[in-house]
């Protein structure tokens, strides 16, 4: 028994000497991939960017795994979009992680939607209406602009963090908002033949973009954010999509799509795939603006395919 | 313990407090204009909708309990209300919140506060309501505790009363449980109330590639919430009147000691295991002890687009064993007669398993051993029983849910009991993040 001791020690030495093999550069924790791909843009290779969320996953609903206590005890920045969209699992992965460094208000906790112009702050709080957000939809990111901001934010977060690598932060920056400008450019181009057109979509996640491309997304499958699909409630919505004309629904990939086809089946429309998240749906990996491009093309493309049917 | 319906008027205090605070404080300063656009999308139908900023609250406009980030703390109210029958008039469920055999039972309203109470703490109070069986209200302080949030080396102290962490349904709170009773092995070894007593507990998260986290509670150990340490009831359990044991020492303490660990098997799958153990005198004489030993493991899948946490799967097991030293005693029933010096060992366990088949929808299953060696006295705390229970929850919502159980139990004389139990829970206020 007295031999088996010395291995144990060696083992016990070996774990404690592990996280000192961390990279250099700032240990950046993101909760959703689409800031998780910001921080890539601005971060480039001076940081190492973890994310907690799967891209395919409901955001306002994920599993505190304890793996994500230990990213977060490690992390030198948080990137969180704020908002309450994080408040359901968040807030106990931050009382195990034990980081000071991530405490609200320290530099190294990044908070996106600071700086955001928020949509649907409801003028007071009551939960008859479903699940709705006290401080306004969360899903600001489907705005490219909001993506400069939070992008701004984050970059600012960096250089304090780390103020030597900041001109080369501001540079990322500078070359990420220029891409997106070039970019929303050729966005709005290719949906302003679609100004004011009507789409169906499962949740309401979808105010900031249709707002910025000039759609028009009213029209839901639930009947109040959160709630599941009723029959009375889809029947009604078939009842509007008929008399509107409407020609797409959007679903994500964790929205229930076999509601939304059954309701195209009965109205002619198109369930169109969607996702907030970079990785959500196929041919979005790239990051951030590979996942609008693909939203702008893909609604686009359904838009145009739904005015060709008689 | 009685009524207080001064309490119902600081709740009620507490509870308006926030609408102080609720006119909402919109980030004025945008980093760029506001666009036009904007405006557009701001007249949008949608109910409850206006531009920011909100307007001042109103008396009109509804109190804004526990609105996040907008109070010094969270506000929540959280009830149970139970609906049972059984083939047994009473007994069969060891829980001080679990329902009673028959009829409607109210057993447990909560109220919980959190909120930072400066950048080093945090702090957490959880008072209990219940109504017993002849109407009156029972208040509980059920946890109140200090958080520390900036200690070094990934330390943490809590301090005050809480839940003892000891296994995986110990910590928890009733609205939290899967099945409607606690498990039975819960019940025999640490009473109706579970194990926590006023004390503090250091734990350091080991600073590993993967989740290691040791700790270690200090208790006070004494009274109906520290069932097999110096408690009155402990009467229960060996036969004997309890001796005084007043605290003479850092050794009459109870200790509490616990290590976790954690792995992703894949993206979708997560394991966690701990051991346990509580260790500390009792009053069945001036030196005897408890020790009390358990090992605990939880499983859970989800799906890859899970929406609103469905579909998963997850399984949970805990065991416990206990050695409890009974010193020789007076028999509490019969003064003259006297029971000997001798250590009873009792040890149980659950295994339960959870499927959450469809959006708002859970079916479980449990099952459940308990056993004992033959002490002097025969505690009906000590007999081997074992439960089987089944059960299906709909959650409409977060924050509410209907559950309907059935619990088959079976005696050490293969006697049966059976039981239906209809659960309804509902939360205001803020709802606390889950922990994993």
């Amino acid at each position: 028994m007295k031999t088996s001791v010395r291995p144990f020690l060696l083992v016990l030495l070996a774990i404690l000497a592990s996280p000192a093999a961390a990279g250099a550069g700032l240990n950046v924790v993101a909760t959703t991939p689409d800031l998780g791909a910001l921080a890539r843009e601005v971060g480039g290779d001076r940081v190492e960017v973890s994310v907690l969320t799967k891209p395919t996953e409901d955001p306002h609903f994920v599993d505190a795994k304890p793996s994500f206590i230990v990213k977060l005890n490690r992390a030198d920045a948080l990137i969180e979009g704020g908002a309450d969209l994080e408040v359901g699992w968040l807030p106990a992965l931050l009382e195990g992680a034990r980081n000071d460094a991530l405490a609200a208000g320290s530099p190294g906790r990044v908070v996106c939607s600071r700086g955001v112009q928020m949509l649907e702050v409801p003028a007071n709080l009551d939960r008859s209406k479903g699940d709705v957000h006290a401080a306004g939809n969360p899903h600001f990111m489907t705005d490219p602009e909001n993506g400069k901001v939070a992008a701004h934010e984050i970059a600012e977060g960096f250089c304090t963090l780390d103020a030597a690598s900041c001109d080369t932060f501001r540079a990322n920056l500078d070359r990420f908002t220029r891409r997106l400008d070039e970019k929303l450019t050729e966005w709005k181009a290719v949906l302003s033949s679609h100004h004011g057109a009507e789409i169906v979509a499962y949740h309401n996640t979808w105010p900031y973009f249709a707002t910025r491309f000039g759609l028009t997304i009213n029209l839901f499958l639930e009947p109040k954010p959160g709630i599941p699909p009723t029959p009375a409630h889809l029947a009604s919505v078939i009842g509007r999509i008929k008399s509107n004309g409407v020609r797409v629904i959007i679903v994500e990939p964790y929205q229930n799509r076999k509601t939304a086809e059954s309701v195209a089946e009965q109205t002619g429309a198109t369930v169109v795939d969607v996702a907030q998240y970079p990785g959500g749906v196929e041919g979005t990996d790239g990051g951030y603006v590979e996942l609008i491009d693909y939203l702008v093309r893909a609604i686009a493309q359904a838009l145009e395919a739904g005015a060709a049917r008689p | 313990m009685r009524t207080h319906p001064r309490f119902l008027v600081v709740a009620m205090m507490f509870l308006a407090a926030p609408a102080a605070h609720a006119a909402a404080p919109v980030q004025p300063e945008s980093p760029r204009a506001v666009e036009e656009s904007y405006a557009e999308a701001l007249i949008a139908p949608v109910s409850a909708v206006t531009s920011p900023p909100a307007p001042a609250a109103s008396p009109t406009s509804t109190i804004s309990v526990g609105r996040i980030g907008s109070a010094y703390m969270n506000v929540s109210f959280d009830t149970l209300l139970d609906l049972g029958w059984s083939t047994s008039r009473g007994g069969l469920n060891l829980g001080g919140h679990d329902p009673a055999s028959r009829g409607f039972t109210m057993p447990n309203s909560e109220l919980v506060l959190d909120g930072a109470v400066d950048p080093y703490f945090k702090g957490v109070a959880d008072i209990v309501l219940s109504l017993d069986a002849d109407g009156e209200t029972a208040v509980e302080l059920e946890e109140s505790y200090l958080l520390t949030t900036a200690l070094p080396w990934n330390l943490q102290i809590k301090a005050g009363q809480f839940f003892t962490e000891l296994g995986r349904h110990n910590p928890q709170h009733p609205h939290q449980w899967a099945f409607v009773d606690q498990p039975l092995v819960i019940g025999r070894m640490f009473g109706p109330d579970g194990l926590r007593s006023p004390g503090m507990r250091l734990s350091w998260l080991v600073p590993t590639s993967w989740y290691a986290e040791v700790m270690v509670a200090i208790l006070n150990g004494q009274g109906e919430t520290a069932w097999s340490f110096r408690s009155g009831e402990s009467v229960e359990i060996h036969g004997g009147e309890p001796v005084e044991r007043p605290l003479r020492g850092a050794g009459d303490l109870v200790y509490v000691p616990r290590a976790t660990v954690s792995f992703d098997l894949s993206d979708t799958q997560t394991v966690v295991a701990g051991a346990s153990a509580a260790l500390g005198p009792n009053n069945s004489g001036p030196r005897a002890a408890t020790r009390v030993y358990g090992v605990d493991a939880y499983w859970k899948w989800r799906a890859v687009s899970a929406q609103a946490g469905f579909p998963f799967l997850s399984w949970q097991t805990e065991a416990l064993y206990r050695s409890y030293e009974a010193d020789s005693r007076a028999a509490a029933e019969d003064e003259d007669a006297a029971l000997p010096a001798e250590t009873l060992h009792d040890w149980g366990g659950y295994s339960q398993v959870l499927w959450g088949f469809t959006r708002g929808w859970v079916v479980g299953l449990r099952g459940e051993l308990v056993a004992a060696d033959d002490g002097a006295f025969a505690s009906e705390l000590r007999r081997d029983r074992t439960r089987v229970a089944a059960n299906v929850t709909w959650y409409p919502t977060e924050f509410s849910k209907t559950r309907l159980q059935y619990n088959h139990d079976r005696g050490d004389q293969s006697e049966s009991d059976h039981s239906l139990w209809l659960q309804v829970d509902f939360l205001l206020g803020a709802h606390a993040a889950h922990k994993f």
